[in-house]
């Protein structure tokens, strides 16, 4: 039976919208799956304009973070996109913590992320 | 770092590194907390950290073998919430990791699960060996 995916894509305007089904990315196996979905995405594109919706994440990992490093340079090496969307409280605390906030494109709201990845 | 008995949920469990052990741990703590009312930032942050000490223990205590057992003690009070994890691994020198916000880092995929433990927690203690972590948050 094929496994579910992990993160819901929107494409619209040129631009992929990605929201995460699970609230909690914690679970390595999860992470590397939501990785490897996010790389198919990538590859596929010439360009990739991507924007990260983090609407329904309760808790992030230091592992996640690595992955989300690694589909960032994924990105760049296509010379596209990647924004962070609806990063607020504790969990824009972890970008903050960790200085990751310097090395990615972070934005409030949905509508200033697909405004900002144009 | 000795704590004073002020009605104390105190519990201990030796577990394997499976993710089922790791989220019944997480669970059994954090309804704990929520009984002493603690908020919700607290909540995340107390998650936050038991998911890296507990990853830590298992990817670099244990090299990844699943197999090998973790011991977890919780004390939960009203004013604090402490939780020593202990793996029997040959531990690890945290200094010998790079600083994972120098600038020069930031790109690097992995080492920032004990960054993430001491800016979540208010204290945080390592022992010589590098197998036994404590560390504990104030409300």
């Amino acid at each position: 039976m094929a496994e579910h995916s992990l993160l819901q894509i929107f494409e619209r305007d040129g631009i992929t919208n990605v929201e995460f089904v699970e609230s909690n990315i914690l679970d390595e196996v999860c992470i590397r799956r939501i990785g490897d979905e996010l790389i198919s995405v990538i590859e596929r594109k010439g360009c990739p304009k991507i924007v990260l919706n983090f609407q329904n994440v309760n808790a992030l990992s230091s592992s996640a973070l690595g992955m989300l490093i690694t589909v960032n340079a994924k990105v760049g090496d296509k010379k596209g996109k990647l924004v962070l969307a609806s990063l607020e409280g504790p969990i824009r605390d972890v970008f903050r913590i960790t200085k990751l906030d310097k090395a990615f494109t972070l934005c409030d709201s949905l509508a200033e992320a697909m405004s900002s990845v144009r | 770092m000795c704590l004073k008995n002020e009605q104390p949920y105190k519990q201990q469990r030796t577990i394997l590194g499976v993710r089922e052990s790791f989220d019944e741990v997480q669970e059994a703590v954090l309804t704990l907390m929520v009984d002493q009312q603690y908020s919700e930032h607290d909540l995340f942050s107390v998650r936050v950290a038991l998911e890296e000490a507990l990853a830590n223990a298992l990817l670099h205590g244990h090299s990844g073998d699943e197999e090998r057992e973790i011991e977890v003690h919780w004390h939960v009070t009203p004013a604090h919430v402490e939780i020593q994890v202990i793996d029997q691994g040959r531990g690890y020198d945290p200094e010998a990791i790079p600083d994972p916000t120098a600038t020069e880092n930031l790109t690097l995929p992995s080492g920032r699960g004990l960054a993430m433990i001491r800016a979540f927690m208010t204290e945080v203690e390592l022992n010589e060996r590098g197998n036994h972590l404590t560390m504990i948050r104030h409300k």
